[in-house]
């Protein structure tokens, strides 16, 4: 009997144990970002936090989010898409044609744009999953084929202006007044869901964390929504841009983890041979995968295209690397199995705050490709080594 | 008395928590053709390992001595200089490679700064005339039968000095006209001076091969016997001359009506051209525990894979579960008609190891905790808690991580999964492999829980003392075919082994 006792509390000793670990992991990205935060603010007398600097860095990361959150299915899944940016570039370019040349109206092309993009995530995954060729040729191949495809489209030429309805998209920003309201409801909800959750697992004798935590991190992320809101309301207010990263990250975050198909997802990139003899269908859920990839990327193409007020030839050059190194910065595997929306969302913040942090202190451009590039191997280095402990 | 070519003297090789091979002692004489038998897990492999540097010295205790000099290897590079070879059960090959380039591959002829290509092919040409091969040696491996590739193997061996030939179940994969020309091969070897050590489960081939024979039995040597006292009965009473020592929770149950017929199931590979499960007819009721027996790569594995829908290739006959006939192409329609299977290899098959316990026990069942499309965390939570205390699995919380966990308890994880589904007909596959004996204990008591609620359950086991303990009807493969059924009351090791190892149809 004793020593059933002390097995079960070295069980619960052991349970602590893991779970601070686990934390102090899934804390190293914020780390990071308050470093970042902290070195670029002191070099740029703080102008690198102000509310001017915080509304262009999240309008010039959404972009490289929306491909990151797709990019993240991909890569969880086991696969690699290596064609995003030329998806970027044909979407956005073939959005730019039907308005700029056909006269069609801004919700059409918009749609028509992520329509092309869900198509093209097809035609590839039809190929990976149905056809058994390697992702990375696949995409590898889609990178040069849709690129080829938009300068034949638009004959070579820059496709300019868009209709100012369709500019909007890119540049505008939500009222002061909304920006707080949904702030304020995104927080009321963090709450109530918190607070069902809690009671629910009370109701099914399901260990509780303690309140004091559970509510002390809740108050935590509050506290970073209002001021966000307060520091973006202090200049033209949330970007729209910003809003559609936020809308899309909590969609795919709700799929990645409450659907059987993002369960399935995660379990043919853990494992697909184990998946497959659970009865897992698997040539559809990767089929699905791209999809989801090539409409996310139709909705970035359509962003970029609105941002530039323009549609050329060279856009979304190199953007799959960029979405790719996100991922991994956030914590995604290549091997498959394991990866976060959120941290690729993180991932994404903390590559543009390079960007936008170095050309702020006048650092010369090819600095922040190497230290972008080191960033990256470190990042993935640091992920290795926690894993041989 | 002849000169020895190899004496292993006391050999104790002990794994965690298991000791493989204890005081092991075993003789080889020079230019004789040594046969190494015992049941599988016996140790065979491992002192063969032990013999060609895979486990190098150190790892073990005892003492080797080739040609009465001791040696000790800390390589496999070691052992092949001393002039011991070991041809795998897998071949080592490189397929897209010629046959020259393989048979000179670790050769010294391939270190040059410039290789001679010429050189090679003619040696290569050279060699596989000694051996009485008529090969191509620019010909591409890929393109020779299994049986040719094993001969290909040998050839590279004998270009490396051989001394002492191992062959690990050679005959596994040929076919008869193959197996003839090992034979005269090995002959012929013995002829020109090659000490041969012949690992097989053939008894027949055995018998007319060898010149004598080692038994292992546990880990340790029963003995060493000229070929002519013995028979096969003799070599398999020696094999298994062992009592049921180990405990199994065996009660007799009342067995319901047929839930599982499958007649005429044939399998064929992959091109079609082979036949892997000849014409396999079988039943199985309510709440009866049906053992496989049969060595390793008799098609046990292959035939319940290949009824679960796992399998590629073509296969044929009828399969009725519960009075319906079913079709199943994909595991999907297994798990639809109510068949659970826990496979062999649960690391490759069984588990998402990256993945949490809860989530890797709710994965088949998934349906079952999802509500208008969304999965229900906390009924996953106490679905999972639930199943999991069932399985009286040991882990730090549900959250952890199915890695982490030892191997009797991700055997637990795997079991929690397809028992949340309610399976009608559950195969297990190997259920305690590598599984240390208090958890193999507890998974035998689950076992007989869910044939006592009714369960139809298929335990494809290589250790007969499990099957002989658990099962109400024995039934024995060989080959890929079923060669044999015995009642509780019938089966007897003896009698399995007789038939596994390639007795007559009975």
């Amino acid at each position: 009997m004793s020593s059933e006792i002390s097995t079960s509390t070295k069980l619960k000793q052991q349970n602590n144990a893991g779970r601070f670990k686990f934390d102090i992991q899934s804390y190293t990205l914020i780390i990071a970002l308050v470093l970042i935060a902290i070195i670029f603010g002191s070099f740029t007398n703080g102008e690198f936090l102000s509310s001017r600097n915080l509304s262009n860095l999240f309008t010039q990361m959404s972009v490289m989010s929306v491909l990151a959150v797709g990019m993240t299915l991909v890569i969880v899944a086991g696969h690699i898409d290596l064609s995003v940016g030329s998806i970027v570039g044909l979407t956005g370019g073939i959005a730019a044609i039907l308005q700029v040349w056909n006269g069609w109206s801004t919700v059409t092309v918009v749609i028509a744009g992520i329509i092309v993009g869900a198509i093209i995530g097809l035609w590839q995954g039809w190929w990976v999953a149905y056809r058994n060729v390697p992702a990375f040729i696949v995409t590898l191949g889609g990178m040069l084929i849709f690129r080829g495809v938009l300068i034949g489209l638009s004959k070579g030429q820059t496709i300019a202006p868009l209709s100012s309805s369709f500019g909007q998209i890119g540049n505008s920003f939500i009222p002061y007044v909304v920006g707080y309201i949904l702030a304020i409801a995104a927080v009321v909800l963090l709450f109530l869901s918190k607070i069902r959750s809690r009671a629910k697992r009370q109701s099914l004798g399901l260990s509780l964390s303690p309140a004091a935590m559970d509510y002390g991190k809740i108050s935590v992320y509050s506290i970073c929504i209002l001021f966000l809101t307060y520091m973006l309301n202090r200049y033209l207010g949330i970007p729209l841009p910003m809003l559609i990263v936020v809308v899309l990250a909590g969609f795919f975050l709700f799929v990645s983890l409450k659907t059987s198909f993002g369960r399935f997802t995660y379990a043919i990139g853990g494992n697909v041979e184990a998946a497959a003899l659970s009865g897992i269908n698997i040539k559809r859920t990767v089929l699905s995968v791209f999809i989801i990839m090539g409409a996310l990327a139709g909705v970035a193409g359509v962003l970029l295209t609105s941002r530039l007020n323009a549609a050329t030839v060279s856009a979304g050059t190199s953007y799959e690397l960029d979405a790719i190194a996100a991922c991994v910065i956030g914590g995604t595997s290549l091997m498959g199995g394991k990866g976060k929306i959120v941290g690729a969302i993180i991932g994404a913040l903390i590559m543009t705050s390079i960007d936008n942090g170095m050309s702020m202190m006048n650092i010369e451009a090819f600095w922040q490709y190497i230290v972008k590039g080191l960033i990256l191997i470190f990042a993935v280095w640091m992920d290795v080594a926690n894993h041989k402990k | 008395m002849e000169a020895l070519a190899l004496q292993m003297q006391g050999i104790t090789k002990e794994f965690p928590g298991v000791k493989a091979l204890d005081n092991v002692t075993f003789s080889v004489r020079k230019g004789e053709i040594h046969a190494l038998c015992g049941e599988n897990g016996a140790g065979k492999s491992t002192l063969m390992k032990i013999l060609s540097g895979v486990y190098p010295s150190g790892s073990y205790s005892g003492q080797i001595l080739i040609n009465g000099k001791e040696v000790s290897f800390k390589s496999i590079k070691e052992s092949q200089v001393a002039g011991v070879s070991i041809i795998y059960q897998e071949l080592a090959l490189v397929e897209e490679m010629s046959v020259a380039e393989n048979i000179f591959l670790s050769h010294d002829l391939m270190r040059r700064k410039v290789i001679d290509w010429n050189k090679i092919n003619t040696e290569a040409q050279k060699w596989l005339h000694y051996i009485g091969l008529d090969i191509d040696p620019e010909a591409k491996v890929n393109q020779l039968t299994v049986g040719k590739q094993q001969l290909i193997e040998i050839t590279k061996a004998l270009t490396n000095n051989t001394d002492i030939l191992i062959l690990d179940e050679p005959t596994a994969a040929l076919t008869e006209s193959d197996v003839e020309i090992l034979k005269g091969i090995l002959m012929d070897l013995r002829s020109k001076g090659v000490t041969c050590i012949y690992i097989s489960h053939k008894l027949g081939e055995v018998m007319a091969l060898a010149d004598s024979v080692t038994i292992l039995r546990d880990g340790q040597t029963i003995g060493t016997y000229p070929i002519e006292e013995m028979n096969e009965d003799k070599i398999i009473a020696k094999m298994v001359g062992r009592e049921l020592t180990e405990l199994f929770p065996y009660e007799p149950r009342k067995i319901g009506e047929t839930v599982l017929e499958v007649e005429n199931y044939s399998v064929y590979d992959k091109k079609a051209d082979h036949m892997i499960i000849k014409n396999a007819s079988f039943n199985l009721k309510k709440g009866e525990i049906l053992g496989f027996s049969g060595l390793m790569g008799a098609g046990r594995t292959e035939l319940f894979i290949s009824l679960f829908g796992g399998l590629e290739g073509k296969k044929q006959g009828r399969v009725v579960i519960d009075g319906i006939d079913v079709h199943i192409q994909k595991p999907a329609d297994a798990i639809k008609a109510g068949l659970a299977y826990v496979s062999e290899d649960r690391k490759r098959y069984g588990l998402i190891l990256g993945m949490d316990i809860a989530k890797n026990s709710t994965l088949v069942a998934l349906n079952k905790i999802i509500k208008l499309k969304v999965i229900d965390s906390h009924l996953e939570m106490i679905r999972a808690e639930e199943i999991t205390k069932k399985m009286k699995l040991k882990a730090p919380n549900l959250e952890a991580k199915v890695g982490q966990l030892s191997g009797g308890n991700q055997q637990k994880v795997v079991l929690s999964k397809w028992i949340l589904n309610n399976p009608k007909i559950l195969v297990l596959d190997e259920p305690t492999r590598g599984i240390d004996v208090g958890a193999k204990y507890e998974i035998y008591k689950i076992i007989n829980e869910l044939a006592e609620q009714g369960v139809g359950i298929v335990i494809v086991s290589s250790e007969l003392p499990e099957v002989l303990g658990m099962s109400d009807r024995v039934l024995v493969m060989s080959e890929g075919e079923i060669m044999g059924e015995f009642s509780r009351a019938e089966a007897t090791q003896e009698k399995i082994m007789a038939c596994a190892t390639g007795g007559k149809k009975r």
